[in-house]
């Protein structure tokens, strides 16, 4: 096979980027001593952090699909005023700072704020709480959801909502049996896009809880407390985690093939 | 009865201005116009799709103008059929009895016996993606049949179709409305209009030119365009029949044309264009296969010449240009000898 001088000049830029991601894992993992991975995986504080971090990820994409589903069909099929300023905020989180996402989360869920004082009410604390963790991990991730879900609906026609609309379905019906079906892979994917995002998320979560800890703030805290060597094995575990979520959740999320 | 007043509506470059008509209970209305007449518009208006700017839609009396799409006894065939992509034909003709919370043995019964009755039945286990056009036409169909609707509009149900599939949907068409179904059906082609409808309604430019039973629409077009657009002035029930490798079409008053045509014997249309008849004062000799005599009944002139009214047993329409009409002398009342060839005769199948 000959290659013409512009596939060449391609092939070698890809490479080099598709390297840049992968050189720094794979030495991660090549430096880091099996023996010390397995002594990590014993300790109990990195077992609990792994935990934590999935299931609050996990309860916060759950909890926040219930609106940001509905929010991403409403902005693919209705047009209305300032709408483009409706993406805009949705996109919002993406581009600020997460540490400063972080000081907003906190502000809004402090138990000087409505929010802080209605949860405390009911014995829901934020700050330093799960909840609070869960607020500051939907409050990065869920532009992706909306993102991903909004393309899906884009993509269903809207002739088959009609057709069911004139079978006689009402509009919650055309929604669960039509819409939702057809962009599932969107919604899907969406849904696991913002699990991974807020689980992996650093900077808003530390300014809202520092215990208890997620994994991100873990590895962070044996970075600055013990250095480098200590800090490498927990994160070659929590990438190591990840992976097979999400490996799993890829294959779980795959279409059948007669759909 | 459904009386459709004075609709107006603007939408997305097509305009309907002041739409009136009304469909009484076993009609086979076909509303026919060419392509931007406005008449899916009129259809997805019926429907509940887009709301009118002005107007009213009554059903029975009842004013259902801005009543939900859902609780509408419309059953809209879209020309894109929109059969769901996700699911079995067989859960596609049950969704509109699903919905309605019916009995599970009974939406089966249903499903089943639609099938039955628009032959696809080996076809309920299969996914819409592996079948054909007519297929899915008859998918669509049974899905919107099923729900028993008080009216089945259809956008060019037959558009997408090849012409083999065209006549046995066409019969299909003509079954259902036998059977009692009010059927409102949209379409650029006068042929469907004119071998399936009971009533026409023409359209051009959102409005209506003409209306009223199909063979009076057919046969005195009120207009220019109506009898441009409407194209044969020649058509007759006809039924089909072979003799000795010939094709014959007996008319319903005894006479008999030949014909060619790759059409199945049985009842039909004959269509002969005006362009296609000729005029003679005797007999002549000549390759057309058809002859007959009879009386001019009337001379009427046409933008680009004239049409010559023939009564020999049935009235026939001829075109001819200023010349002929001169050199022959054509007037009311004058005895001539009208021929056309067999394969000027065009047989369409109900």
């Amino acid at each position: 096979m000959r290659f013409q001088p512009f596939q060449l000049f391609l092939i070698l830029l890809s490479g080099l980027v598709l390297l840049f991601i992968i050189g720094p894992l794979v030495g991660m993992f090549v430096s880091t001593s099996p023996a010390d991975v397995f002594e990590s995986s014993k300790d109990p504080e990195v077992q609990r952090s792994i935990g934590l971090t999935l299931w609050v990820s996990m309860a916060a994409t759950l909890v926040f699909a219930l609106g940001g589903i509905p929010l991403a069909y409403l902005l693919a099929r209705k047009d209305f005023l300032l709408k483009r300023l409706v993406l805009g905020i949705i996109d919002l989180p993406i581009v600020i700072p997460h540490s400063a996402a972080g000081i907003a989360v906190l502000g809004f869920v402090s138990r000087d704020s409505y929010l802080g004082q209605l949860g405390s009410l009911i014995g829901l604390d934020f700050v330093g709480a799960p909840a609070g963790i869960a607020l500051a991990m939907a409050f990065v991730s869920i532009p992706f959801l909306v993102n991903s879900a909004r393309d899906g609906f884009l993509a269903v026609p809207v002739r088959l909502e009609q057709a069911a609309l004139n079978l006689g379905a009402s509009p919650f019906r055309v929604f669960f049996t039509i819409s939702l079906p057809l962009a599932w892979r969107n919604v899907v994917s969406g849904l696991i896009l913002m699990f991974a995002r807020g689980m992996s998320e650093f900077g808003a979560v530390v300014i809202v809880a520092y215990h208890p800890m997620i994994t991100p703030v873990l590895i962070w805290e044996r970075f600055g407390a013990f250095g480098l060597s200590y800090a490498r094995p927990v994160a070659v575990i929590f990438i190591a985690v990840s992976l097979v979520f999400f490996i799993l959740l890829r294959m779980l999320s795959r279409p059948r093939k007669d759909a | 009865m459904l009386d459709v007043k004075n609709i107006h509506k603007a939408y997305a470059g097509f305009k309907l201005d002041g739409i009136s008509f009304r469909v009484e209970n076993g009609d086979y209305f076909v509303i026919l116009g060419p392509s931007g007449a406005g008449k899916t518009l009129v259809l997805e208006i019926l429907a509940g799709l887009i709301l009118p700017e002005d107007g009213q839609i009554l059903l029975d009396g009842h004013d259902i103008t801005d009543d939900r799409i859902q609780s509408r006894p419309m059953g809209l065939v879209f020309q894109d059929l929109a059969v769901f992509p996700h699911m079995s034909v067989r859960d596609n003709i049950a969704f509109p009895l699903k919905i309605k919370r019916t009995e599970r043995r009974e939406v089966e019964q249903r499903v089943e016996e639609q099938a039955e009755l628009l032959e696809i039945r080996h076809l309920l286990g299969r996914r819409p993606h592996s079948l054909s056009g007519g297929e899915l036409q008859r998918v669509a169909l049974a899905r919107t049949l099923v729900r028993n609707p008080r009216y089945l509009l259809l956008d060019e149900p037959l558009a997408s179709l090849d012409i083999s599939l065209k006549q046995g949907l066409r019969s299909l068409l003509k079954k259902i409305n036998q059977s009692g179904q009010t059927i409102i059906h949209v379409t650029h082609d006068y042929e469907e209009a004119l071998v399936l409808a009971t009533k026409v309604a023409v359209m051009h430019s959102g409005r209506i030119m003409q209306m009223g039973p199909a063979d009076k629409v057919f046969h005195h077009p009120g207009s220019e365009f109506t009898a441009r657009f409407t194209g044969i002035r020649n058509y007759f029930p006809a039924r089909l029949y072979r003799e000795q490798e010939r094709q014959y079409a007996e008319l319903e008053n005894g006479m008999v044309l030949r014909v060619i045509t790759d059409e199945p014997e049985g009842q039909g249309f004959v269509l002969l264009r005006g362009e296609d008849v000729f005029i003679s004062l005797d007999n002549l000799p000549t390759s057309a296969t058809n002859h007959f005599k009879g009386t001019i009944i009337d001379v009427s002139p046409y933008p680009s010449g004239f049409e010559i009214m023939v009564d020999i047993g049935f009235q026939v329409c001829a075109r001819i240009t200023r010349e002929s009409l001169q050199s022959l002398s054509l007037r009311s009342g004058r005895k001539v000898w009208i021929s056309f060839k067999a394969a000027s005769v065009r047989f369409v199948r109900v």
